[in-house]
């Protein structure tokens, strides 16, 4: 049981509170998804229910926070470390211990809990998280689903009655991302754990939540899936057609709108989906031949061949580890294959000297501030334009076109994670390179943002770019991608027109494919251009 | 022998005892002995995990300290020995600093002593090394005495990041070279601190946040009269080691008394850490154990020191080794005993699990870029 009563609160450099008059209740058992843009004050909302804001962040806060009856006001976080679980967004940093059965453990020895009650929690809990054959295993060796498992579990060690937890599946592959989801849900059901948990990705969560906070401008709405869905600004693909269709109720589950879906499906008979229009001058920018690659003896790349059009979005799918970074960086020449060729407009990268290798091709890395030097974004675009060679104000007016609301003055590690990647974009982009590679782009990006961010590549594409992402977002990809590749243990296993590969994969469909299997539709879009033609 | 980790605590009571031991003695040939009997035990129970990559380093740090040990001897050090090997252009300096010089004569024997001491630092540190590398830092944390617990988790939490810092340095710096950056160079280096270090903070914030909702230092709220003995206890137990330390070095009083008043202060001091330790609530998940195998690695560590402490009052020929060159090096049998004592570890202590048994290759790659 979660309290929120009139809470405002204030970070103590900013003049506007993030939060204002907030009065929630959170009901015990209950798992609430937590709904709004960056910069609406999800996390901080997230940090008041365990202490962490104001204990750990400063700032003012009005009002009475409380679980179950203790008080934020007077409880420090570690006070309240066995009544609530926190899971930070990148569970890696918050790893104190280096092997699974320890960081079990480390709550519980934080709290005293006698030696033989822990043995037999950690052994609980390793079954209850799927973690059984990973116990005497390093953090860092597991994978991404598997290390967010651990995290929750080993805040579960200390029997708290909530579970708070910032984004758990945004580093995930799909399949990774439904295991974690799969246990969020089992210990709601079995445990009567209450869950409040904040994730834009919401086509992932919304099927399993009991009820969503709406946070909006400092206020918050909530309600019912079904009810807030009706109007949110914020909603899933599956939303977006319910409403489009007009289904009444709302459907949140697929399968839910699935069964509401014939209808749609006999109005749509006689259609079929307007794909991406591939440009017609097929200019080769990129080839890969027979590409191996291995560290010491093991083998991340097997034999990959692989062509990239000028006018194409290729999306790189695959499950974590699959060898998608590795490919990306073997493409921009950051690492040497062990055999094979890489030929970017008939060059090898490699051969390159520095400062040409961003003008045949460039890369946005996942974290987008490594690649930042500056102070401030005004200086960051100056020195952006010296390392492109273009003319100065090339990269600020590529800015002002993507993120107006962007101020020279402002620190570039201060931007969002969604204006980051943007600046970060710009600076490559300054510099045309033919070959545009992203690595995870719309990670901890919220819809607008993306949105945004799908406009801009598109952009990039139709002015002769070739673009290849690697991303594990399927609705991202249902919507730009023009080509889809997806890599299984360092092999190609699929490469074709986008709608031909994900409508067929159970693991890589979007949520309008999943509906509407088999017929190839992928995007609300396409099926809002269908309607239209049926009315006129 | 079923694998499971050894006491970190008799890993380190051996390579500090094998240290100790070569503190003793200048004798190229045992202290080669001694780097070998801990390249031996490590190659054969080294870990798979972080910790366990560290001791090439060791390795590369102890043919530093020689190198550099031997340059400053052929530069500054001091001329003994008649055996001129080169002539360097010389300053004389004036006789004040007598004793010291720049350039001149290079001695063979100069050059010898400078060997046998860089050899011995040298030892020490590979043998340290040894047990850095095969015991867990984590689990040595586990040991030591709950009222030293967070001063031992900021150091532990200090080591993790190092090898953090370097993988952000070498992702950034690959990243700034795809800008056309020249990444080569004082400057370059020096453009890669600022992000590093921001990566860093983060990362130790985040750190922080979690280790505080998951209750690190909680502790049990002390009474005022609690509080009130514990100050007196602190103030009273350094003031009697300072007082006892203080008569021990000016015999001004007899030593017996010294001794009594010292003794006294560290007691009351072990008191206070130990009353410290009570208002910790924390407990320890799965302490390591201290069975036959801990009692036989140790054991040949303590063997060891011994050995070489006795051949050190029986003031042996071998252990000190005058730098001269018809003055071979010898090679006593207790010197071999030594050696097969400091390498029974490599048989007594067990495996230690194996870590990666069932990680597949490919995410253990991923890992690594």
């Amino acid at each position: 049981m979660i309290h929120f009563d009139n809470v405002t609160f204030r970070y103590s450099n900013e003049a506007e509170p993030v939060l204002q008059n907030l009065n929630q209740e959170i009901p015990a058992g209950e798992l609430a998804l937590l709904l709004g843009a960056t910069g609406s004050g999800k996390t901080t909302f997230l940090r008041a229910i365990n202490g962490l804001v104001p204990h750990f962040t400063g700032g003012h806060l009005a009002g009475v926070v409380s679980v179950y009856g203790r008080s934020t006001q007077d409880h420090q976080p570690r006070e309240l470390a066995d009544l609530v679980g926190f899971v930070p967004q990148d569970p890696v940093s918050g790893f104190v211990t280096d092997l699974v059965e320890d960081e079990l453990a480390y709550s519980m020895e934080c709290l005293g809990v006698a030696p033989s009650v822990m043995r037999r929690r950690v052994e609980e809990i390793l079954d209850l998280m799927g973690l059984t054959q990973l116990r005497t295993r390093p953090l860092h060796t597991l994978s991404g689903g598997q290390q967010q498992r651990v995290a929750i579990g080993s805040v579960l060690t200390a029997q708290p009655l909530v579970l708070v937890l910032d984004e758990p599946t945004s580093a995930l592959d799909p399949g990774a991302a439904e295991d974690v989801l799969a246990s969020l849900h089992r210990l709601v059901h079995d445990l009567g754990i209450t869950v409040v948990l904040a994730e834009h990705r919401l086509e992932r969560v919304m099927q399993y939540c009991d009820s969503i906070l709406l946070l909006e401008d400092g206020e918050i709405r909530s309600g019912s899936p079904s009810e807030l869905m009706q109007t949110s600004p914020i909603a899933p693909p599956v939303i977006h057609l319910g409403r489009l269709a007009g289904w009444d109720p709302l459907p949140i589950s697929i399968r839910d709108a699935r069964r509401a879906a014939p209808p749609l499906r006999a109005l749509l008979a006689d259609h079929s989906p307007v794909v991406h229009a591939v440009s017609t001058q097929t200019q080769q920018i990129a080839s890969l031949r027979k590409l191996h690659f291995a560290y010491g003896n093991q083998s991340v790349l097997r034999g990959v061949d692989l062509d990239l059009d000028a006018g194409e979005i290729t999306a790189l799918m695959g499950r974590n580890g699959a060898g998608k970074s590795t490919l990306l960086r073997v493409l921009v020449g950051l690492k040497e294959p062990s055999k094979g060729s890489v030929r970017i407009n008939g060059v090898d990268p490699r051969a390159l000297p520095t400062g040409d290798v961003l003008r045949h091709v460039g890369f946005v890395p996942q974290e987008p501030h490594d690649l930042f030097e500056a102070l401030s974004v005004g200086t960051e675009c100056k020195a952006s334009d010296v390392d492109a060679r273009c003319a100065p104000g090339t990269t600020r007016a590529l800015l002002a076109l993507m993120a107006p609301e962007v101020a020279d003055n402002t620190h570039p590690r201060d931007l969002s994670e969604g204006q980051q990647m943007l600046l970060a974009l710009c600076i490559i982009v300054a510099a045309k390179p033919p070959l545009l590679l992203l690595d995870e782009p719309t990670r901890g990006l919220d819809y607008p943002t993306k949105k945004k961010l799908g406009e801009v590549l598109v952009g990039l594409a139709q002015s002769g770019h070739s673009i290849l992402l690697a991303t594990h977002d399927v609705e991202l990809v249902a919507e730009l991608a023009t080509r889809v590749v997806i890599m299984g243990d360092g092999e190609i296993v699929a490469n074709g027109p986008t709608p031909a590969v994900i409508t067929d994969s159970p693991m890589f469909a979007p949520q309008v494919s999943k509906i509407l299997a088999p017929e190839r539709w992928i995007t609300v879009e396409q099926i809002a251009h269908a309607l239209e033609q049926e009315l006129a | 022998m079923i694998a499971r980790w050894l006491h970190p605590c008799a890993w380190w009571l051996w390579s500090l005892s094998l240290a100790a031991g070569a503190s003793q003695t200048t004798n190229p040939l045992l202290l080669a002995l001694l780097i070998c009997s801990a390249v031996i035990v490590v190659a054969s129970r080294k870990p798979q995990a972080p910790w366990g990559k560290s001791f090439n380093f060791f390795l590369l740090l102890g043919a530093m300290i020689i190198t550099i040990r031997v340059l400053f001897q052929l530069i500054f050090g001091a001329g003994m020995g008649t055996t001129i090997l080169i002539e360097l252009p010389g300053i004389s300096l004036p006789d004040w600093m007598n004793g010291l010089r720049i350039g001149g004569s290079v001695t063979l024997e100069a050059l010898l002593g400078a060997f046998y001491d860089g050899l011995r630092i040298a030892t020490i540190a590979i043998v340290v090394g040894a047990a850095n590398s095969l015991a867990s830092p984590t689990r040595l944390l586990k040991a030591i005495p709950t009222a030293f617990y967070e001063l031992g988790v900021s150091i532990v939490v200090a080591l993790t990041f190092i090898p953090q810092l370097t993988a952000d340095a070498e992702r950034i710096r690959g990243m700034r070279r795809l800008r056309g950056k020249n990444t080569k160079g004082v400057r370059g280096f020096a453009s890669l601190g600022l992000p590093v270090l921001a990566g860093a903070l983060d990362r130790s914030i985040i750190l922080a946040e979690s280790m505080d909702s998951r209750g690190y230092g909680r502790h049990r709220a002390e009474t005022t009269v609690g509080r009130r003995i514990s100050i007196g206890l602190v103030l009273t137990s350094l003031s009697l080691a300072i007082i006892g330390t203080y008569a021990l070095l000016t015999a001004s009083v007899s030593a017996m008394t010294a001794f009594l008043i010292l003794g006294t202060g560290v007691l009351l001091g072990g008191v206070t850490l130990w009353r410290a330790g009570l208002t910790r609530v924390r407990t320890v998940y799965r302490p390591d154990t201290w069975a036959l195998p801990e009692y036989l690695v140790s054991a040949a560590g303590v063997c060891v020191l011994g050995i070489f402490l006795i051949a050190h009052s029986q003031v042996s020929q071998a252990l000190v080794l005058t730098p001269e060159l018809n003055n071979w090096p010898v090679l006593p049998l207790w010197g071999l005993i030594a050696f097969t004592v400091a390498c029974t570890p490599a048989l007594s202590s067990p495996r230690p699990p194996d870590l990666n048994s069932d990680v597949d290759a490919e995410l253990r790659v991923e890992v690594r870029t």
